[in-house]
């Protein structure tokens, strides 16, 4: 299904689109409170753009310092160029360690990979530890939002979830109560876990350190425990030095959620004695995407989903109206990447209101990008014949301003003179829940010819 | 100073109120002000829906059309940031450089020449300016509230000299209408929903009359007004700068 059609069954719920709104602007209105009070932040801003640029732009050198580095750590590392294979390799390590239970913390590359539903396949049971990833595997959904995963639930809802899954009480919605099941459900998953997998935040080429944030501190709760540690990351993610981190965690937590900094920025760099950390670096279209000059930009993203709580039309819509991995605005410039025809409508869901370009912390010009993007799917992809003819047509009559203005005074007589079931019906979207405008006698150039010439 | 008057063609068919009043307000700062009649459309209705190829004629048409004024004013925020931004396709010849140079959005036009005394206007009600996005963001014609700046607004500007006005803070200051050209139609659900919110904003501030730069979103929140039967109007702000007692 297309956007705008996923979009109006979540609006058909107003109430609980209504909340879906005003919980995702509360969250914009945090990021404002916490970024204004950083005299800095646009300089901030501006630094985390230029190293991205600058990491991007030599991606090939730093993947190399940093497998370097990595391995002079200890550390296995693993390539893969798509999805399938980064789903092999953590496989085939797991498998290595005969193990049947993994412990994941949140990583929107695994998801993006599919690796929960491939590991099934392979009797492996995979726990997402982060309690809206666990919430929405609970549910068997997918997350509606790369920060907050199940913010399109409300409490109630988890409350009935929860007792149909872990067996709680009926408690109404006790955000505590809830809370604490979910912990004591997680930690035994926690102590059988024989391995465990973590996204990756930052990757630091220069000590080949991996950096991972969290809330809940579940990603080192999995780590300490397991004797396997796999690290799934996007190539993107590298940052040359170590100098360049604290720019980018004072700009993601104050940017994701209103916070200073995450509860638990933990750095890991090497195995503990005894035990394995795996690394794998995944392709899977970046470099495509890289070599696409006017999206280049978008793999700066540091996943902080500032551009979803500020858009007016996710807010609107839910994270789940997009069919894509990485909803809201972000997403809309990604997914075209994976896959043009799937999420030909995505790059349509915006009203380009620059909201995004203006809030993400790594200047990425968003919603220019978006506009890019629907010049190549219509160039692209089968779209409507109807409407591609349309276009023609007023492209042809707009140089032709005398049989343009006869147009406009032709369809002005129209609009004053049918009736209005003929207008208002259902070919008419606009006038679904809005008005026309009057169509006034005389337009502007009518009488300026009249008055002036 | 020759100012030529770009005036979008929709405001030419459905608001040739404000058109008006714009040429007016223009005449009335003493600057010569001409309206080429071959003038049609900046090709950002096309080029939105990613059509950009079957708008460059268009595009090219309206630059030689400007070719011999100094500047080129327009009472439409988002043409003009389509003009500067998105005319960057075409072969830059010295007719469409000179377009994307000197093509400014009229509170921007009137901000840059302080020199030009706009009459007094007056304008007794409570209004609601409704930031539109590619003048705000695009243009820069206002702060916007993601950024960390100081706060300003040029349009805001203009609307504090007039006379009895009261210019009301809203709840979500610079919030999308949800207009987003073919948006309004192809995503007209989630377009119609952020329409209902703003005029909700506006309502909810007690504004009598929502004013911006942009005819393009306030004929969205128009036709939302008008369905609903809200007590509100909307103005295109050269119709309020414009307005002197008699009048309003």
């Amino acid at each position: 299904m297309s956007h705008p059609e996923q979009a109006e069954q979540f609006l058909a719920n107003e109430a609980r689109s209504r909340w879906h709104d005003e919980t995702l602007w509360q969250v914009r209105a945090k990021r404002d409170r916490a970024a204004g009070r950083v005299p800095e932040w646009e300089e901030l801003r501006e630094t985390a753009s230029a190293i991205k640029s600058h990491t991007l732009s030599r991606l090939d050198h730093y993947l190399v310092q940093f497998e370097k580095q990595t391995r002079q750590n200890g550390v296995t590392i693993h390539w893969a160029s798509n999805a399938e294979e980064h789903n092999r390799i953590v496989h085939s390590i797991l498998e290595k360690h005969a193990v049947r239970k993994v412990v994941k913390s949140k990583s929107m590359l695994t998801e993006e990979c599919g690796l929960n539903g491939w590991l099934e396949t392979h009797d492996i049971e995979t726990v997402d530890t982060d309690l809206g990833e666990r919430i929405v595997q609970l549910a068997k959904e997918r997350p509606s939002h790369i920060v907050m995963p199940a913010i399109h639930k409300k409490r109630e809802e988890i409350d009935e979830l929860f007792q149909r899954t872990l067996h709680t009480r009926p408690s109404g919605g006790d955000a505590v109560y809830l809370t604490r099941e979910a912990r004591r459900h997680l930690r035994q998953k926690f102590l059988e876990a024989e391995a465990a997998i973590t996204g990756v935040n930052f990757a630091v080429a220069e000590t080949g350190e991996i950096v991972v944030c969290t809330n809940e501190g579940n990603a080192d709760m999995g780590v300490h425990l397991a004797p396997v540690h796999i690290a799934c990351m996007g190539i993107e993610k590298l940052i040359p030095r170590r100098a360049d981190l604290g720019i980018f965690l004072r700009l993601l937590a104050r940017s994701a959620t209103g916070q200073s900094i995450t509860s638990y920025s933990s750095h890991f760099r090497k195995p503990e004695k005894g035990r394995e950390l795996h690394i794998v670096l995944v392709d899977n279209g970046r470099t495509r995407q890289l070599g696409r000059e006017k999206f280049r930009q978008s793999l700066a993203c540091i996943r902080c989903g500032a551009c979803m709580n500020t858009c007016p039309v996710y807010r609107r819509s839910g994270g789940h109206s997009y069919g894509s991995v990485i909803p809201g605005p972000i997403g809309a410039i990604l997914s075209p990447g994976m896959d043009l025809k799937k999420h030909a409508s995505l790059p349509f869901a915006s009203t380009l209101c620059g909201s995004c370009s203006d809030v993400c912390p790594v200047k990425i010009d968003i919603h220019e990008q978006l506009y890019q993007w629907r010049q190549i799917v219509i160039r692209d992809t089968a779209g409507d014949p109807a409407k591609s003819g349309a276009m023609g047509a007023a492209g042809q009559l707009m140089r032709r301003p005398r049989l343009f203005r006869l147009g406009g005074k032709v369809l002005r007589w129209l609009l004053r003179r049918l009736p209005r079931p003929f207008l208002y019906s259902r070919f008419n979207p606009w006038g679904k829940q809005r008005e026309l405008p009057d169509a006034p006698e005389e337009s502007f150039f009518e009488w300026y010819k009249r008055n002036r010439q | 100073m020759i100012v030529g008057l770009f005036i979008p063609c929709y405001i030419d068919q459905f608001y040739p109120r404000a058109a008006r009043a714009t040429l007016e307000l223009l005449e009335s700062t003493g600057v010569e002000v001409v309206v080429p009649t071959d003038q049609t459309c900046c090709g950002q209705p096309l080029a939105n829906s990613g059509y950009e190829p079957d708008a460059v004629a268009v595009m090219e048409q309206l630059a030689d059309t400007f070719a011999g004024v100094d500047h080129i004013v327009s009472p439409s925020g988002s043409c003009i940031h389509h003009i500067r931004h998105h005319y960057d396709i075409l072969e830059q010849s010295p007719a469409v450089r000179h377009l994307r140079e000197k093509s400014l959005e009229l509170c921007q036009f009137l901000s840059r020449h302080p020199e030009m005394n706009l009459p007094p206007a007056h304008f007794p009600f409570r209004t609601g300016l409704h930031q539109s996005c590619h003048g705000q963001r695009g243009l820069r014609l206002a702060s916007s509230s993601e950024r960390m700046e100081p706060a300003w607004s040029v349009v805001g500007d203009l609307l504090k000299k007039v006379e009895g006005l009261e210019l009301v803070s809203l709840n979500r200051e610079d919030e999308c209408c949800g207009f987003g050209g073919t948006f309004a139609v192809t995503e007209e659900a989630v377009s119609v929903r952020m329409g209902k919110d703003r005029v909700a904003d506006h309502l909810q501030n007690d504004v009598e009359v929502i004013t911006g730069t942009d005819l393009s979103c306030l004929m969205h929140l128009e036709g939302i007004i008008r369905r609903d039967g809200l007590p509100l109007r909307v103005l295109h702000v050269a119709e309020i700068l414009n307005t002197t007692g008699e009048q309003s």
